[in-house]
């Protein structure tokens, strides 16, 4: 029975590659995890691990082959694309590598897009929600410019901001430092420290900065495909 | 639709050299459909009104007349010769019902009674071979606009009065006023009065034709009473055919519409039709393939872009939409640059051309090259928008 704090129920899930065929490769093995509201945790492993295939299981953007993933209670296997695209449109919130911005919109209506994408034209409220959120990440100054006018480390705090204009239960953040100087980076990491505690969304933060891993509250470590250890 | 049309037109105006080089691709394309379909259409409407500035739509005729065969003796073979009979000068019978039967017929709009038939002209010693034409002129008038080709006298036919061709006036040395003897064989003779004269602009008809009225010619060809032609005006001209065959069915009369006595035409009208078609059918693909080429290296350099808006919720449905208003708003824009191109295009050659004759520009013909044109920028942008539709957002954020 999943409870009120369960953010993400993964039971047994397990992914696997050109199915059928003689190169056919299983990269999860049967992954259990849960994540409640309001964690912070880090996923750690060394590359080749299946990191990125298990963010892209918990980002929706892909489905496992076999077990269960429940996203807030709901088993999202059997979706079709556009339910899934639904989902993962209200729930969940991106924060990139490399920023990914929309070159052709302005950071106020970048931050918007996953709003806009969902319910049309953009109302008085959303656009307010937008603004505080840009000025929570210091950059109202910048609504208006473009992301080719911003640093990279400005970037990234657009994305953030962007991940969070929607409320999501869940923030999932690939290696959202891993571009950045250790100042800014360091900035950005308290970001998402304070959005986790302000608005209690559950952040999974997969590093390979095992310094960055130490200061989550939880940290989980996966390799080749299995978790190794979650403390 | 909101956002779909937004990131559409966003990334429309992003990449600007690729959109402006595509829309001048388009607006040229348009532009050649616009200005060639006007000019061959100016081109055929003006051949068809000076071909049928002389001549009735449909010209109704009694039947030819044929040698009647009697039939071989059972058992016998029958080796058969056979001249074609000589076409005497007929009358159609009962043509009183026939007119008014036509009068109703619909797409209709006039209907004229002639008599017509050879005779000599003579005014001193010369002499002239005429084809003498009875006619009720206000019926008459109504197919042949006789009455905006005087260039002398008055238009009457009637109490002995004749009009005579320009050209033949001057063969004869007549004047408005002059008389000219008729002479149709067989002793029958008069002398008329010319009260007017024409020009047709055509020199074979210019040189023979003489109007009488149609009592008159039918004493002067001995057919009292009767007519041997019944011209007749459509409402639309290439209507002219089955209307024709409606009017064989009907009466058994040969009925000859303008589009067989002039087949020739006809067959360089629908060649060039044809050519005119082919020419836009090919440009319109050629646009299609410009914009749809422009879209698929938009897909290709947004890949990455169209991954993160997928992440963030965006529907593949959402996507394929925006690569459709992408070719239709190409399309439109394209289009439209085009179509005022080519107007302008027609205005020039209109005003600096060779000015044999005026294009009018065909109601209609802007909106449907703009329809065209659109409707092939949504089809050219199916393919891409398909692709873009369909990427694995995992794959396309990766994608570097």
């Amino acid at each position: 029975m999943p409870d009120s704090r369960e953010v993400l129920r993964l039971d047994g899930v397990r992914k696997s590659y050109n199915i059928g065929q003689p190169n056919e490769v299983e990269v999860l093995h049967g992954i259990d995890m849960r994540v409640e509201h309001a964690d912070f945790a880090a996923l750690v492993g060394p590359s080749g691990s299946g990191k990125s295939t298990l963010l892209n299981q918990i980002g929706l953007l892909d489905s496992p082959t076999a077990g269960e993933l429940y996203l807030l209670g709901k088993p999202t296997r059997e979706m079709d694309d556009e339910a899934r695209t639904a989902l993962r449109g209200r729930h969940i919130g991106f924060v990139f590598q490399f920023h990914h911005l929309i070159g052709a919109f302005s950071a106020l209506e970048n931050v918007l897009m996953p709003h806009m994408v969902a319910h049309g034209k953009p109302d008085r409220e959303a656009l307010d929600r937008a603004r505080n959120l840009l000025a929570d990440v210091g950059l109202e100054k910048f609504a208006d410019r473009k992301p080719g006018e911003l640093s990279g480390g400005q970037q990234q705090r657009v994305a953030i901001a962007r991940a969070l204009v929607t409320r999501p239960a869940l923030l999932l953040a690939d290696e959202p430092t891993g571009n950045l100087d250790t100042k800014t980076a360091a900035d950005v990491f308290k970001l998402l420290r304070r959005f986790n505690a302000e608005f209690g969304c559950a952040v999974l933060l997969v590093t390979h900065d095992p310094r960055l891993a130490e200061t989550c509250d939880r940290t989980i470590t996966l390799v080749d495909g299995r978790i190794d250890s979650d403390q | 639709m909101w956002i779909e049309t937004t990131i559409a037109m966003r990334f429309l105006r992003q990449g600007r050299a690729q959109t402006l080089l595509i829309l001048v691709g388009i607006a040229v394309g348009v532009s050649v459909i616009v200005f060639v379909v006007a000019l061959i259409s100016g081109l055929q409407a003006n051949v068809i009104a000076r071909t049928l500035g002389t001549q009735a739509h449909v010209r109704v005729e009694a039947p030819e007349e044929v040698n009647r065969i009697a039939p071989a003796a059972a058992g016998t073979a029958q080796l058969l010769l056979e001249d074609r009979r000589a076409q005497a000068l007929r009358p159609i019978v009962n043509w009183q019902q026939v007119r008014d039967a036509l009068d109703h017929l619909p797409g209709v709009t006039a209907v004229s009674p002639v008599v017509s038939g050879p005779a000599f002209g003579r005014r001193g010693d010369a002499v002239e071979s005429v084809a003498l034409i009875g006619m009720d002129l206000p019926r008459y008038l109504r197919v042949i606009p006789l009455d905006e080709n005087m260039v002398e006298g008055r238009l009457d036919v009637g109490s002995g009065n004749a009009l005579v061709g320009r050209q033949l006036a001057q063969d004869l040395g007549l004047r408005t006023g002059g008389k000219l003897r008729l002479d149709a064989g067989d002793g029958r003779a008069t002398v008329v009065n010319v009260a007017g004269i024409f020009e047709l602009g055509v020199r074979e008809l210019d040189a023979r034709y003489v109007y009488l009225d149609l009592k008159q010619a039918q004493s002067l060809l001995a057919l009292p009473g009767g007519v041997t032609v019944i011209d007749i005006t459509v409402a639309e001209l290439f209507e002219a055919e089955r209307i024709a065959a409606r009017i064989r069915g009907l009466t058994g009369l040969k009925a000859e519409s303008w589009m067989e006595t002039n087949a020739q035409l006809m067959n360089a009208l629908t060649s060039q039709s044809m050519s005119t078609n082919m020419i836009s059918f090919f440009v319109a693909m050629s646009v299609a393939l410009g914009i749809a080429s422009v879209l698929a290296v938009s897909v290709t350099q947004r890949t990455r872009e169209i991954g993160i808006l997928r992440a963030m919720g965006t529907r593949r449905r959402q996507m394929l939409q925006v690569f459709l208003v992408q070719g239709a708003v190409l399309g439109v824009a394209g289009s439209l640059i085009g179509a005022l191109a080519g107007w302008g295009l027609v205005g020039i050659f209109n005003t600096f051309g060779p000015k044999l004759f005026y294009i009018p520009m065909p109601a209609g013909l802007v909106p449907a090259s703009m329809l065209l044109a659109t409707v092939a920028g949504v089809i050219a942008a199916a393919v891409p928008a398909s692709r873009a539709a369909r990427l694995d957002p995992v794959e396309a954020i990766r994608h570097a």
